[in-house]
């Protein structure tokens, strides 16, 4: 009888790759359902191109790499990248700003550093990063949540399919009459404007914590991102991590002046904060590997979206966070190496 | 000190599926002798023994047919009454012939066995216990095979002071310790009084897992009370039944890198290897035959047998009946057992157990799964019992920088136990990276 030789183990868990990244998928749906009932079709748009950007980019990059086009689509990394693309991009943005995003995050941000694996940037955050200081213009065009006492004129989905593919506006419409801040911008202004947080809270889009409608989709994305903890596929300690380096100083800040500081569950609920905290951050590719390195992680990048919103030029800092903390990771693996059983607990010297 | 949760273990660690119902209530059967038996001389580690037998002698069952040479070195038993046919090169596990004898059993031999000079554990002089464990050929029945007499005694300038009996058996599908803990229990508590006397240790732990709570209850139970004993349950876990991992699970204590347990003052023999003792020293007997595990989806008449040294693994799969899918057979459990690409390799000493796989276990939608880039999701980290970082090693690996690997990454400390390779989702080989860097920088470090 021949026996094939392979070496111990000889068991394997249940779980792939694959299986991950599905899961990831999976867990996403109920955030993208609330995106699509507040924010409308464009979203679906959006997912799409983003999709068929991103696996072309993927096919593309790994035929000129000799490598197999099947092998790196059925791992599903490009789709979970396209997801968070579609999730960062205004509901109304035009295809090319989003193929764009879809072939930086993929060609350059992942296989121009070595494909799956490698990437030392959060691919999905670096695309929309370069469309964001690339096209301000079409990535500030918000829409008004979907709220019935919202007077707003809700684009049909013929109109916003005819403006993600041609740039066209319905003839009646101009660009100021359907763009509006997001509860962000109007807060983050309003703030350097010398008003005061509670006499901002009266605009019509804020909601009870965050901007009306976002913080529906920030409680749907924080049960898919619950779910990922609970099955292990997200470890606590970055969402966590993200969450206390945010809420933290932006609780300090509003209790000890309250009048000119945004309150700590308006930044919870605003922006991409929970999105951030269980999806982006998470990317295991380009976070910290130790469970102490993955905690001072998401610390760092919850401190900076708490810079970035607070002091910076931009309304929303999730991504420049994340991008700021990546290249921190070689460093935060090296200092937070676990002693090894056996050695000295010494101090580490550095080199 | 609060552990959090790690009270009586260790950190980090996997929780493969244990499979091990199917074997542990099935009493331990006798096996029949095979047509011809294969007595490796090396079924240890260190020096093989020298034969004292030649070809054609008639020798009978537990008579020594080879003498240890040396101190690292441990006697051989004839399995059976009969006839030495040759002493030749036989097949072994690991691929390399070994010097081994081979034994034609007389028709119908009895499965009586020859005394030898006892060993009396209240007369004997430590040093005349350690030469008796050494005569009785005992070594660690757990797999390692290192010779116990060895490591029983501190070396100069070092003391030991706990003696842990590991009953842990971490391993998947096998049953053999919990059997002979529940069915030897007074030979566990002999070898016990060996062991205490041998290495002058002040007491004794018998380490078991929380899964085998009729083997707790029977020792603590059975506790001779003029022996300083006691039995502590581990919470189940993978790999605790490694020396590393058990001694920092009882004792709380991390043996040194590239140390032995006497550095922490202690010392680790398998439960099953006391049994043994406590069963042969009395009668000068020596070990003849071991119990193993024949299980795994592969076996019909799965269980625990009494083997006589050098059935072939291929007689004792004829016995217990294989399926007709059988794909892979491993010796040892599924974490660390190697395979067996031979079937005609006797079973020695080490040889724990044997364990058949169906292609429904290896077959395409199980068995051979694709492999993934790295993604640094660091399951393997979380799972590294000695908090080593494979995701990393097995990056340097794959480029063949060995000497780092083992210079800045202590790849040297790895003890191969494979729950890296378990958990990871990219099915990267992870242990198997680490056997072939160790085996390279071992040659790398002989070149230098």
């Amino acid at each position: 009888m021949e026996f094939e030789r392979r070496d111990a183990p000889f068991v394997t868990p249940s779980g792939s790759v694959p299986d991950m990244m599905r899961e990831v998928l999976y867990a996403l749906i109920p955030a993208g359902l609330a995106y699509v009932w507040y924010f409308g079709p464009g979203f679906i748009l959006n997912l799409l191109i983003a999709a068929a950007f991103c696996a072309a980019g993927e096919a593309a990059m790994q035929s000129l790499r000799g490598r197999s086009v099947e092998a790196a689509l059925s791992d599903y990394s490009a789709m979970v990248t396209a997801a968070l693309l579609a999730f960062a991009l205004p509901a109304l943005t035009p295809w090319w700003v989003t193929a764009t995003a879809a072939l930086f995050a993929i060609v350059v941000a992942k296989h121009l550093y070595g494909g799956l694996g490698f990437n030392i940037f959060n691919p999905a955050m670096a695309g929309y990063v370069v469309v964001l200081i690339a096209f301000p213009l079409h990535m500030n065009l918000w829409t008004a949540p979907r709220m019935g006492d919202i007077d707003y004129h809700y684009l049909t989905f013929y109109e916003t399919a005819r403006y993600t593919l041609t740039g066209a506006l319905p003839d009646y419409l101009a660009f100021d009459a359907i763009s509006r801040a997001t509860p962000l911008d109007a807060i983050q202004s309003g703030l350097r404007n010398l008003r005061t947080f509670d006499e901002l809270r009266s605009y019509p889009l804020l909601g009870d914590f965050g901007g009306r409608g976002w913080e529906w989709i920030g409680n749907f994305t924080a049960i898919g991102g619950a779910w990922l903890v609970l099955r292990k596929i997200v470890r606590w300690q970055i969402p966590f991590g993200v969450l206390a380096g945010l809420l933290i100083p932006a609780g300090v800040m509003y209790f000890f002046d309250s009048a000119t500081h945004a309150s700590p569950g308006f930044h919870l609920f605003s922006g991409g904060t929970i999105l951030c905290a269980f999806f982006i951050a998470t990317d295991p590719v380009s976070a910290a590997t130790s469970n102490r390195g993955r905690l001072i992680y998401g610390l760092g990048i919850g401190f900076l979206i708490y810079a970035i919103r607070r002091w910076g030029s931009y309304a929303d800092g999730v991504a420049f966070a994340v991008l700021l903390m990546n290249m921190a990771v070689p460093a935060i693996d090296y200092l937070t190496k676990p002693p090894i059983v056996g050695h000295p607990r010494k101090r580490r010297e550095t080199r | 000190m609060l552990g959090l949760g790690q009270r009586g273990t260790f950190r980090h660690g996997v929780h493969p599926p244990e499979h091990k119902d199917e074997t542990s209530g099935l009493a331990i059967r006798r096996f029949p002798f095979a047509p011809v038996l294969i007595v490796p001389l090396s079924q240890h580690l260190g020096k093989p023994a020298k034969p004292v037998v030649r070809e054609g002698q008639e020798v009978i069952r537990g008579q020594t047919i080879a003498e240890p040479d040396g101190f690292v070195s441990v006697a051989m038993h004839a399995p059976v009454s009969g006839i030495v046919r040759r002493i030749a090169l036989a097949p072994s596990i690991s691929g390399t012939m070994l010097r081994s004898v081979y034994l034609e059993p007389f028709p119908a031999s009895s499965q009586e066995v020859a005394d030898g000079i006892p060993c009396d554990v209240d007369t004997a002089t430590p040093e005349e216990i350690v030469h008796a464990i050494q005569r009785a050929g005992v070594v660690g029945l757990g797999g390692a095979a290192f010779p116990t007499h060895v490591k029983i005694r501190a070396p100069e300038g070092k003391y030991l002071d706990t003696l842990i009996i590991n009953g842990v058996e971490c391993e998947p599908y096998l049953t053999t310790d919990h059997r002979v803990m529940l069915e030897q229990t007074a030979d566990v508590f002999m070898g016990i009084r060996y062991l205490l006397k041998a290495s002058g240790a002040k007491e004794a732990i018998v380490a078991i897992e929380a899964n085998k709570p009729d083997a707790v209850r029977k020792l603590a139970e059975h506790r001779p009370l003029d022996l300083p004993v006691s039995v502590r349950v581990c919470p189940v876990k993978y790999p605790q039944g490694a020396e590393k991992m058990v001694i920092k699970a009882l004792l709380d204590r991390e043996i040194p890198s590239g140390g032995l347990p006497v550095d922490v003052h202690a010392i680790c023999v398998n439960v099953a290897t006391t049994a043994e003792i406590g069963r042969l020293l009395p009668r000068g007997r020596g070990i003849q035959e071991r119990v193993i595990t024949i299980g795994g989806p592969g076996v019909v008449r799965k269980g625990n047998y009494r083997i006589p040294i050098g059935t072939t693994v291929r007689f004792a799969l004829q016995e217990a009946g294989t399926a007709t899918n059988l794909s892979r057979v491993f010796l040892g459990g599924p974490m660390m057992g190697p395979a067996v690409s031979n079937l005609d390799i006797p079973i020695t000493k080490g040889t724990s157990g044997i364990t058949a796989f169906t292609t429904d276990e290896t077959g395409e939608s199980t068995g051979h799964k694709k492999v993934y880039p790295c993604i640094h999701c660091a399951r393997c980290v979380e799972a590294c019992p000695l908090f080593l970082n494979p995701s990393h090693l097995g990056l340097l690996a794959k480029n063949e920088q060995y000497a780092q690997m083992a210079e800045e990454y202590n790849l040297m400390d790895c003890f191969e136990c494979g729950s890296c390779s378990y958990v990871c989702p990219s099915h990267i080989p992870l242990v198997q990276y680490f056997r072939l860097a160790k085996k390279m920088v071992r040659k790398l470090d002989v070149q230098k």
